[in-house]
């Protein structure tokens, strides 16, 4: 018995000013599949999500619904179908309630009786194992709370495609555990699953079938549970770029950064205070921790930057008090940092490469008297594009001109050569193509072997296993005990990502809540 | 204090503050949208004479009202096109309305300065009108002042209750995320603008046929930013934009209150009260940024420019 | 169907175009509202333009006016490009003008060359608190700026009138608002004998001049252009924000308060209630027509100038009402501004979007 194609796209193009992001695509999902869709960043995944959706217009090529020909007139059209998309940045209002958020996405007659509505989101979301409660405003609930309104929306309108856009990025691995439940059910019912993802081993845990793209084109197509990761990896990214570093193991020198009871009040109605904060990091070692976005990891970075400033004690530097200095002192004394936006906070967009090396490298002896050494400050720029392989239409180019992992790589390289004692950096090979991962990542351990303490806060765990000697989480402005790599294993880190690990004060398990499916 | 002395006061504190109330809730309902219309003076003023010019060729005043409505959205409309379409600096593009709208409205209204014109008259609602002070004060008013109230409720009403009004907020809040929804961005805000730009208009009607029938050159007197900073002081509420109104229009009256009271002094310097009392008001509610922040629609100011 | 795409890349032809373009518009605009005035349009384009600068003396007055207005801008180009939308020129040169002239009174017995050099500073230094104010209501309480400058733009206007009505009335001046003349001792040398054009230009140029050396050259000038176009990046570099926008504010006070003493020390002699004809307002286009560059900033107050003394032509030759001044600057900016979105959008004429394949 044949099974029904749900969705088929055939010959999809897609072209921006200056590059082709989908390239005769074609791509098919059967009803009740789940296929994914993998690819790096960059691939076309996501403008070709979009165009399923009905967000975009493509420039040539089919889409087929059920066997009918399709040509979506937006995101209403696409819903109206049956087709339901759940965003990688979720497309939420957060000032506004779960229930008036659902109510935008139907068409105006369904949401009027507002308590059928409720009624509907309850039953909804508790079959699926997702229970939400309707009447909370969403800038209160969790991402993984988020992510469930996003996913329960789509349901309340019988999808019976459903898109997950990177989906268990933001979710500690009990919670993805529990998606997996509640998508596999779906599968059953009928309902077919598209799901993009860079994660190979999820892909293989979940998916029924994957298809490749690469720069645009469809490079492979095949039974993810049939392959290894290897070969689902050169698929995404061909034959030449290496797949992983090789890292050896260091030997930690002396103590260079030490935090006491580092507490930090933020004004931001949204964000996560810091609470006691107790670490240590030694010259020569690469620490990690890891945490589920919006658990404190951003003012940590801001605490350790300058931006945000501390008690003066709960923060040394080599045994120097630092902890109410700014960003320019502290930068001075050897902090470099990463932060987690390259654009928008590690470099002006609209600036050129040269000027944004004078953004954090003007204690490198640019400066004379108030008057900017140009020549110097090129000199600086064109070291940093030839040293770290940035690909760039020149030192003037525009930051914004540069893809993900150029950039990036100019960020890394700009404070490596200022050879700092300490490097921060968060989330660093985000939305990176893997060359330029790999490329970052080499950097770092070089950072490491020449004597630097590195910092690394990601909420990728394949790369702290990877690079890091020690590692810990934080959950809710609290930080786990930090220990040997060697000693941890997944399951422990998602516990401890969950709040479940033991604080340095009293040494007892703390039950820290934080909301968890 | 003298009864007969408090309900005049009041009665005028109401006259004063209905243009300030129209123009903030036009302002209000713009800036929840996510544009920041910065030439409320410029529509205000091309309301004032386009209506002043209307109401005097026609002879009647309701039509004047209308033109001058209509004179404030085509204003707000060539700011709109720079503002959401083109996705230009908003400032910019508010303050070049400003700047347009005053030229503008001089050059149009130089041949009518001086004229007179009979204005809208008091009218007396029957039984409410006795009641003692509130009587006087609320109603026993022109057309105009109870339109401005009728006009609050409405709006009131839409934000709070309405589809359109959830989806304004929505679209104020990230126009990303609601034309990821399916909502047309642009078509909203334009709505929104225009609405700002006929209630603009509306309150130039009102000073020009209604508070001090005549036309004269920038007769606005700065009311248009104190508007803006109405709506702020607001934190984008519409009851507490009915509130400010009031206040702010008891502050613009007060120099005629101490000379009642007998206090003597330079009619410059109590002329400063209103702009006194806006800076005042804005240091006291922009002190906590956290507070201001909690309130403001989020995308406010910012071009958005929909990726097709 | 005609849609508007984003360019990949800023068109850097229709940055330097577009000013030209909106002057184009301005002028096309122009000769239609003369028409439709039943003047004609060739005759009033030609007041407009061409007699204000038919002679030497024509040529002094667009020096007298364009020192102000270019002073103005050079000191707001500091804040625009720091994204500080200061809108308080207007203001900062009323006081200027104000404490000028105030001190200019008071030493009305003086002589010597240091009475000058006093007046000015007087008028530097109070536009430069004036500004301060609205910066530290900005720093400290987190004020709008743009909302703080109008109110106290609309204070120092009623500060003035009532100097002028009051305390600094002229006792022999028959009861006009306007103070004594000033003595010879506070006076701004002339730059042409002749004609009414003082050394105040040679301040605006320098003004100008040093401006874009601060942009193009300097750390603190680099620190407000990121400050502008990144607040978080500024931030992250450990860019003192708050005492940059304090110094961005000193600075344009001090220059707009240079401007209005000059312009009480200069052509007029005395404090009049007119003393500004909206020079603060109008150096608001001037900066926007003129990029935000050190050139551009000059040609463009050259050009702005002329559009007050043509104003002023057609009021005269033409019998046309004042505000065609404000007027022709409104719709410039208006143009400008249109023309603008031309540098990061195209026109484009497209298809509705294809049902199936079969577009190449």
């Amino acid at each position: 018995m044949a099974t029904a194609e749900r969705l088929r796209l055939e010959n999809i193009v897609k072209e921006y000013p200056g590059c082709r992001a989908n390239d005769g695509v074609h791509l098919s999902v059967q009803a009740g599949e789940i296929h994914a869709l993998l690819g790096e960043n960059g691939a076309g995944k996501s403008t070709l999500m979009k165009i399923i959706y009905g967000v975009i217009q493509p420039d040539a090529g089919t889409l087929t619904w059920n066997g009918h020909p399709l040509t979506l007139q937006g995101p209403a059209h696409a819903r109206e179908l049956g087709i339901g998309m759940v965003f990688q940045h979720f497309s939420l209002f957060e000032t506004l309630t779960v229930a008036e958020n659902i109510a935008l996405s139907l068409p105006a007659a369904q949401a009027r009786d507002r308590s059928k509505l409720d009624t509907r989101i309850r039953e909804v979301s508790e079959h699926y194992g997702m229970a939400l409660d309707p009447r909370r405003f969403v800038n209160t609930l969790s991402i993984g709370e988020r992510q469930r309104v996003e996913i329960v929306r789509c349901l309340i309108q019988d999808s019976s495609l459903l898109i997950l856009d990177e989906p268990t990025s933001v979710l500690t691995p009990q919670e993805v555990q529990v998606l997996f439940r509640t998508l596999r059910q779906l599968s059953k019912e009928g309902c077919s699953i598209l799901f993009i993802s860079h994660k190979l081993q999820e892909v293989r845990d979940l998916c029924h079938r994957a298809t490749v793209l690469r720069q645009g084109r469809v490079t492979g197509e095949c039974n993810p549970g049939e392959i290894t990761t290897d070969d689902i990896a050169r698929m995404m990214v061909g034959n030449e770029t290496p797949l992983s570093t090789q890292v050896d193991p260091s030997e930690p020198g002396e103590l260079l950064l030490q935090t006491n009871n580092l507490n930090y009040q933020t004004r931001d109605p949204f964000g996560t205070s810091l609470q006691d904060i107790c670490m240590s990091l030694r010259a020569g070692e690469i620490v990690g921790i890891a945490g589920v976005a919006g658990n404190g990891q951003d003012e940590l970075l801001r605490a350790l930057s300058g931006e945000a400033k501390v008690n003066n004690d709960s923060l040394q530097l080599s045994g120097m008090s630092i902890g109410d200095s700014g960003p320019a002192v502290r930068r001075k004394l050897g902090v470099a940092v990463v932060p987690e936006e390259r654009l928008g906070r590690g470099a002006v967009p609209s600036m050129s490469l040269v000027d944004n090396s004078l953004l954090t490298a003007y204690g490198q002896g640019m400066i004379s008297k108030g008057w900017v050494g140009l020549g110097k400050v090129r000199d600086y720029a064109g070291r940093v594009v030839e040293q770290f392989g940035v690909r760039a239409a020149g030192i003037d180019s525009a930051a914004t001109s540069l893809s993900g992992g150029n950039l990036q790589k100019f960020i890394i390289g700009r404070e490596a050569l200022q050879q700092p004692k300490l490097l921060v950096a968060s989330h660093p090979t985000w939305g990176v193509d893997v060359g330029s991962a790999v490329a970052i990542h080499e950097a770092l351990v070089k950072l490491r072997d020449e004597g630097a303490a590195v910092l690394l806060i990601s909420e990728d765990l394949d790369e702290l296993f990877q690079l890091c000697g020690r590692m810990g989480a934080i959950c809710a402005g609290k930080l786990s005990p930090l220990v040997p790599t060697s000693e941890l294993s997944i399951e422990k880190l998602g516990q401890w990502m969950a709040g479940d690990f033991p604080t340095a004060a009293t040494n007892t398990t703390t039950e820290t809540k934080h909301a968890v499916a | 204090m003298d009864a007969v002395l408090i309900t005049n006061v009041l009665a005028a504190t109401v006259i004063a503050g209905t243009p300030l109330l129209l123009v903030a809730l036009g302002e209000l309902v713009c800036e929840r949208s996510g544009v920041l219309n910065l030439g409320q003076e410029g529509m205000m003023l091309m309301g004032a004479v386009i209506g002043f010019m209307a109401a005097v060729s026609t002879g009647s005043l309701a039509i004047g009202v209308l033109a001058a409505m209509l004179g404030g959205v085509m204003m707000s409309m060539l700011f709109a096109l720079m503002a959401v379409t083109l996705a230009a600096n908003q400032y910019a593009a508010g303050l070049a309305l400003t700047i347009f709208g005053v030229g503008l409205s001089s050059f149009v209204g130089s041949g009518y300065v001086g004229q007179a014109i009979d204005g809208f008259d008091k009218i007396a609602i029957p039984l409410l009108s006795d009641i003692p002070v509130i009587g006087q004060v609320l109603f026993t008013q022109d057309a105009l002042v109870y339109l401005s109230l009728v006009l609050f409720v409405v709006v009131y009403c839409f934000l709070r209750y309405s589809r359109s009004g959830l989806i304004l907020r929505a679209v104020g809040e990230s126009p990303e995320a609601a034309n990821a929804n399916g909502l047309k961005v642009l078509k909203v805000r334009y709505l929104a603008v225009a609405f700002g730009g006929a209630m603009a208009g509306l309150a130039g009607a009102y000073l020009s046929l209604a508070y001090t029938p005549m036309w004269t050159e920038n007769m606005t007197a700065g009311r248009g930013w104190i508007a803006l900073a109405l709506v702020v002081f607001a934190t984008w509420k519409p009851e507490r934009v009915l509130l400010g109104a009031y206040l702010f229009g008891a502050a613009s009256i007060l120099h005629l209150v101490l000379q009642g009271l007998g206090w003597q002094s330079s009619t410059e310097l109590l002329a400063m009260l209103p702009y006194v009392v806006t800076i005042l008001v804005l240091v006291l509610l922009s002190w906590n940024p956290t507070r201001t922040r909690l309130n403001t629609p989020l995308s406010i100011g910012q071009p958005y420019r929909p990726s097709k | 169907m005609l849609s508007l795409e984003r360019r990949a890349v800023d068109s850097r032809a229709m940055q330097w175009a577009s000013p030209l373009l909106a002057l184009l518009l301005t002028v096309i605009t122009g000769l239609f509202l003369f028409m439709a005035l039943g003047k004609d349009p060739i005759e009033g384009l030609t007041f407009f333009f061409l007699i204000p600068l038919s002679d030497a003396q024509g040529w002094a007055e667009l020096g007298l006016k364009m020192a102000p207005l270019l002073l103005c801008a050079a000191g707001l180009t500091i804040c625009y490009r720091a994204k500080i939308w200061n809108i308080g020129a207007e203001g900062h040169f009323l006081m200027g003008s104000l404490w000028a002239s105030a001190a200019a009174l008071y030493l009305s017995e003086q002589t010597g060359f240091w009475v000058l050099p006093v007046v000015l500073l007087a008028g530097i230094i109070a536009g430069a608190l004036w500004a301060l104010l609205a910066g530290v209501l900005k720093t400290q309480f987190h004020c709008n700026e743009i909302l703080t400058t109008i109110m106290l733009n609309y204070i120092a206007l009623n500060l003035l009138l009532f100097a002028v009505h009051g305390p600094l009335k002229d006792p022999y001046g028959f009861g006009f608002p306007q103070s004594e003349m000033f003595a010879a001792a506070a006076l701004l040398p002339k730059l042409i004998p002749d004609t009414r054009l003082h050394i105040g230009l040679l301040f605006a140029l320098l003004a100008a001049v040093a401006v874009g050396v601060l942009f193009a050259r300097t750390f603190i000038g680099f620190q407000l252009k990121v400050l502008g176009q990144d607040e978080r990046a500024a931030a992250f570099a450990g860019f003192p924000a708050k005492r940059l926008t304090l110094l961005a504010f000193i600075l344009a006070g001090g220059l707009a308060g240079l401007a209005g003493a000059s312009e009480v020390t200069g052509p007029l002699g005395q404090l009049v209630p007119q003393v500004s004809p909206g020079y603060g307002y109008t150096a608001i286009i001037v900066v926007f027509l003129g990029r935000m560059q050190a050139v551009g900033i000059i040609l463009a107050a050259a050009l702005l100038a002329l559009t007050f003394m043509g104003g002023e032509m057609l009021q005269i030759a033409m019998n046309m009402p004042k505000a065609i001044t404000g007027l022709f600057q409104g719709l410039l900016l208006f143009y400008l501004l249109t023309c603008d979105a031309f540098i990061h959008y195209r026109i484009r004429f497209r298809r509705a979007p294809a049902a199936s394949a079969g577009e190449a």
